[in-house]
């Protein structure tokens, strides 16, 4: 057996802290200042498990199983992505619709642990955060309908590894238009500009993270892990159609992968520096324009 | 057949035996319906894993008519989730009623619950067009007779009234319907119809009869006025069983008749997934702006009913374009989710009515806490919540992971119109997805977390075991077709045989083996869900052991004295959702709005009618009374007069026929 998609699948979750502190320090360097250290993640990982936690009083099981069911969703999900041209750990007709629902279930228990509080913070964030998701799952699912289309095979590892530079040749405009219905999935999925601002100081106007307030400890550290996980996750799904390169070296091809990820940990710093955060009430019409890109990328394939 | 008959009469015995049993009353049903439903079930089960198809036909002295019943594959899929949740029902409801209205007389509801359960079997299995309607007819009027259980209440009577008018059109739908097949097939058995050569026309027309006269049962957009209203004013049980089983007849007769019809042309499909996708994504959208919790999930019903549509819509587009694989995913979609669809409404409607019984509301912004109060309640509602939602490991991604199999598949050689049908199929499910998580993060939140919204919600406590079996039953069934889902589907392989022999489609084993093995990775990844979470707790027992665990309150970002009254409602977790389908939705507020230096008193109410109701039903029955207001002319309210008219009539006659 083939141990690259095991090896890419423990290096993910080795790695996925890293792509946080890649944004922030582009982010950093645009704004002109020093920044967190790049391993930042790591440190704040290695002091959350040090630590006791608290549980308010309101609380019941349901609050403690919210980062636990979190974490063990996007595990499974990252398990579907294929990484660099290797096939992902599990690879069957339709996976990628078991990978947008286990990112539903991640999501389903992280609104349901911040009901649980019976803060009105927190309320708000789940009601936002169940609002935008619902309208980008279309967007999601017509991406995946289109590279399965374009490879004319309902597998995720099929569908990301016929892609090569050669396809990008001759349908260009296709995958642009995925690319770009994915980038926003990704932007809003992981809760970035413009659609929520993870370095908000005002929980009003937060969404993700004021849905995990009342999380300490251990439980903060598996919510946050399984934040970096989800967007490794989405971030390998943009990275796979952008840049499928294909040496048949699959240590070369897992090393320009990385490096892909490491660019648009950059390119999210960019955004997040070029830009504010999109208007609540416009947030929506950001989320159907990804399905309708998406859309109009499955119509554009000739079957 | 023997046992098949054994359980009618077993249910009827009971039902009669609780009209004359006193204090047994419900003890009586309750056996009846438990021991006639273990009779069905094996007899369901047995054509199922390939045992003889049983049938049998007696003379009947109706025109037409006769006592013809079979269990074929198909009928016995429908049976098996009738006979699952029947018996659940009914124990729970024996305890239900009993303590809700126990000082009331409770034969009559019995009795009309065991015809209920009785009319929908023989619906299920008559083979003759007479019979078929006389079931059809038992089955809806008992469920009046259910709905207005509470008669005294307003609300109710006009509930039952709007029920019993629908119900009554949509009959009229499908007498129209079986009077053509009749006509055109040569016989009004359904084995000796010979509709295999009708004109293009003559099965266009039957479909839409069918369409327009079963969707009203089922309760498809727009003829599902009458489903919010009647559903959640029947007791609990009752609604598990409409919502469950009773609307699904609608979807049986409808592909019942398909498979007589000759082959679909391709507007079938395309009529079918979008009534599917508008029935699923309006109904979910007017269940997000309920407070109601059972109308809630009435509305959902209509989700569900939009989504096995759209299964059945996608199953006709692949028969039509010559695509297996399409058709029987579509189908297998379709089929999963009538018996998924029973399994997780009935368990949310038990948990609705459990919540109703322990705190007297069903009002969601009443609500709140359950979830400690009442754990067993909660811990089962929530899995019917993510089951409902479709989030693996649980049933609903099973069939709904059938049904995007079967809009994929098409998508990836489809052309054209087949081409927008999977995307409209595909995006359809997904924002469904979407929402329905929406809404049942936000029934969820609101019944069962954080702190009660009112001293009821407050004083409530675990309800008796007899209501708790059946959900905990149910729940446990959710879960076994989420991780068993390659047998599950091998189980229905039969039926998927009949299918795909009536629509002129190869065998299908090889496509069933296709999907099995997709499904066994589906399975397969929902163990895996399970044994990370597994991890993940006990990473996190490890680390946290030896350490300080403290209780405190939920940070209220400096506030001190936070209340429950500061807690999000539900009404406010939806607005965001419900504001941006404004347009569809129409939600109508009434506010008093704080005003002066020291406001007072304010105060703030919004409502949501069916827009189907107000803009096309009510307009349309005003105009037919205005129409009839025209005759009233004749109506002198003198005997004289009438007898003129009988006069005049009989003398018509005659000389018409003298003539």
């Amino acid at each position: 057996m083939d141990s690259a998609p095991i090896l890419r699948y423990v290096l993910a979750f080795a790695l996925a802290p890293l792509l946080g502190g890649v944004i922030a320090k582009t982010k950093a360097f645009a704004a002109g200042r020093n920044g967190a250290p790049l391993l930042q993640g790591y440190f704040d990982l290695a002091k959350l498990l040090r630590k006791g936690t608290v549980y308010s009083t309101t609380t019941s099981w349901i609050f403690r199983a919210g980062p636990v069911v979190t974490v063990g969703a996007v595990a499974v999900a990252l398990a579907l992505v294929p990484m660099g041209g290797a096939r992902a750990p599990l690879a069957f007709p339709g996976d990628f619709l078991l990978l947008a629902y286990l990112l539903a279930v991640a999501r389903f228990f992280t609104i349901v642990a911040a009901l649980d509080t019976g803060s009105a913070f927190e309320g708000m964030g789940a009601s936002r955060e169940a609002q935008f998701s619902a309208l980008a799952e279309p967007g999601l699912v017509l991406c995946f309908l289109a590279l399965a289309r374009n490879a004319g095979d309902l597998s995720l590892s099929a569908s990301l590894g016929a892609l090569s530079p050669a396809v990008w040749r001759s349908h260009a405009a296709v995958l642009a238009l995925v690319a770009a219905a994915l980038f926003i999935v990704f932007l809003a999925e992981n809760a970035r500009i413009p659609v929520d601002d993870p370095t908000t100081h005002l929980e009003l106007t937060m969404i993700h993270e004021v849905m995990v307030l009342d999380h300490g400890g251990p439980d903060l550290a598996l919510v946050e892990a399984a934040s970096w996980l989800k967007m490794w996750v989405l971030g390998a799904l943009v990275v796979g159609v952008v840049a499928p390169v294909r040496t048949g070296i699959p240590a070369l091809d897992g090393g320009v992968f990385l490096a892909a990820m490491l660019v648009l940990g950059v390119a999210v710093g960019v955004v997040e520096s070029a830009m504010a955060r999109l208007r609540l009430l416009r947030v929506p019409q950001l989320l159907v324009a990804s399905g309708v890109l998406a859309a109009l990328a499955t119509a554009l394939i000739s079957g | 057949m023997t046992a098949f008959l054994a359980a009618l009469g077993l249910i009827m015995a009971g039902g009669v035996a609780s009209l004359l049993a006193g204090r047994w009353r419900s003890r009586a049903a309750v056996g009846g319906i438990v021991a006639g439903s273990l009779c069905g079930l094996v007899a369901a089960v047995r054509v199922l894993i390939g045992g003889p198809t049983p049938a049998m036909r007696l003379p009947w002295r109706v025109p037409y008519g006769s006592f013809s019943l079979a269990i074929d594959p198909v009928s016995a899929l429908f049976l098996l989730a009738l006979f699952v949740l029947a018996p659940l029902a009914a124990v729970y409801g024996g305890r239900y009623l009993e303590e809700e209205h126990g000082g009331e007389p409770l034969g009559g509801v019995w009795f009309f619950t065991s015809l209920l359960i009785a009319g929908i079997a023989l619906v299920f299995t008559a083979r003759n067009a007479v019979l078929f309607l006389v079931a059809w007819e038992v089955m809806s009027v008992a469920a009046y007779f259910l709905v207005t259980f509470e008669h005294r209440r307003d609300e109710v009577r006009e509930a039952g009234w709007t029920y019993l008018v629908a119900t009554h059109l949509g009959t009229a739908f499908l007498i129209a319907m079986f009077l053509l097949m009749g006509r055109a097939g040569g016989s009004l058995e359904f084995d000796e119809m010979q509709l295999g050569h009708a004109s293009p026309a003559v099965a266009g027309l039957l479909f839409v009869l069918a369409v327009v006269g079963f969707g009203t049962k089922a309760g498809l957009v727009p003829f599902h006025v009458w489903l919010p209203e009647a559903h959640p004013a029947a007791p609990s049980h009752i609604s598990a069983l409409m919502s469950g089983v009773m609307i699904k007849t609608g979807i049986y007769g409808l592909l019942r008749v398909l498979l007589l019809l000759p082959s679909p042309p391709a507007w079938w499909g395309w009529l079918l997934v979008a009534m599917g996708v508008v029935s699923g994504v309006g109904g979910v959208l007017f269940a997000l702006a309920q407070h109601d919790l059972k109308r809630l999930l009435a509305y959902h019903s209509v989700e569900n009913i939009g989504i096995i549509t759209l299964g059945l819509g996608v199953g006709l587009l692949g028969v039509h374009a010559g695509l297996p694989l399409v058709a029987l995913a579509g189908f297998a979609g379709a089929l999963l989710h009538v018996l998924n669809h029973a399994l997780f409404k009935g368990l949310l409607f038990l948990g609705a009515g459990a919540v109703a019984h322990a705190t007297g509301t069903r009002d969601l912004d009443q609500l709140g806490g359950l979830g400690k109060r009442m754990p067993w309640t909660g811990g089962t509602f929530l899995i019917g919540a993510a089951a409902i939602s479709g989030l693996p490991p649980l049933n609903g991604f099973v069939s709904e992971f059938l049904i995007y199999t079967g809009a994929f598949a098409a998508a990836l050689t489809g052309r054209g119109a087949l081409l927008v049908a999977a995307v409209a199929a595909a995006a359809g499910l997904a924002l469904i997805g979407g929402l329905a998580l929406a809404c049942f993060t936000k029934a969820f939140g609101a019944v069962f977390l954080g702190e009660p919204r009112s001293p009821r919600a407050g004083r409530a406590g675990e309800v008796a075991a007899a209501l708790r079996l059946p959900m905990a039953a149910l729940a446990a069934a959710c879960a076994a077709i989420g991780l068993a889902a390659p047998w599950v589907l091998a189980g229905m392989a039969r039926t998927l045989a009949q299918v795909a022999q009536a629509f002129g489609l190869p065998s299908p084993d090889a496509q069933i083996e296709t999907l099995r093995g997709a499904l066994a990775w589906v399975s397969l990844g929902a163990l895996a869900l399970l044994a990370a979470v597994a991890l993940a707790v006990l990473a996190r027992r490890l680390l946290l052991r030896g350490r300080t665990v403290t209780a405190a309150p939920t940070w209220g970002c400096g506030y001190s004295a936070p209340s429950p009254r500061m807690q999000y409602t539900a009404s406010s977790f939806a607005q965001p959702l419900v504001d941006l389908f404004q347009p569809v939705l129409r939600t109508e507020a009434t506010a008093t709005l704080p005003s002066g230096a020291f406001p007072g008193h304010a105060s703030f109410a919004s409502a949501t009618p069916d827009p189907a109701e107000r803009r096309l039903y009510r307009p349309l029955f005003a105009g037919v009374a205005a129409l009839f207001g025209r005759l009233r002319w004749v109506q002198q309210g003198r005997i004289q007069l009438y007898l003129l008219y009988l006069v005049a009539t009989l003398l018509i006659l005659l000389l018409w026929k003298v003539r």
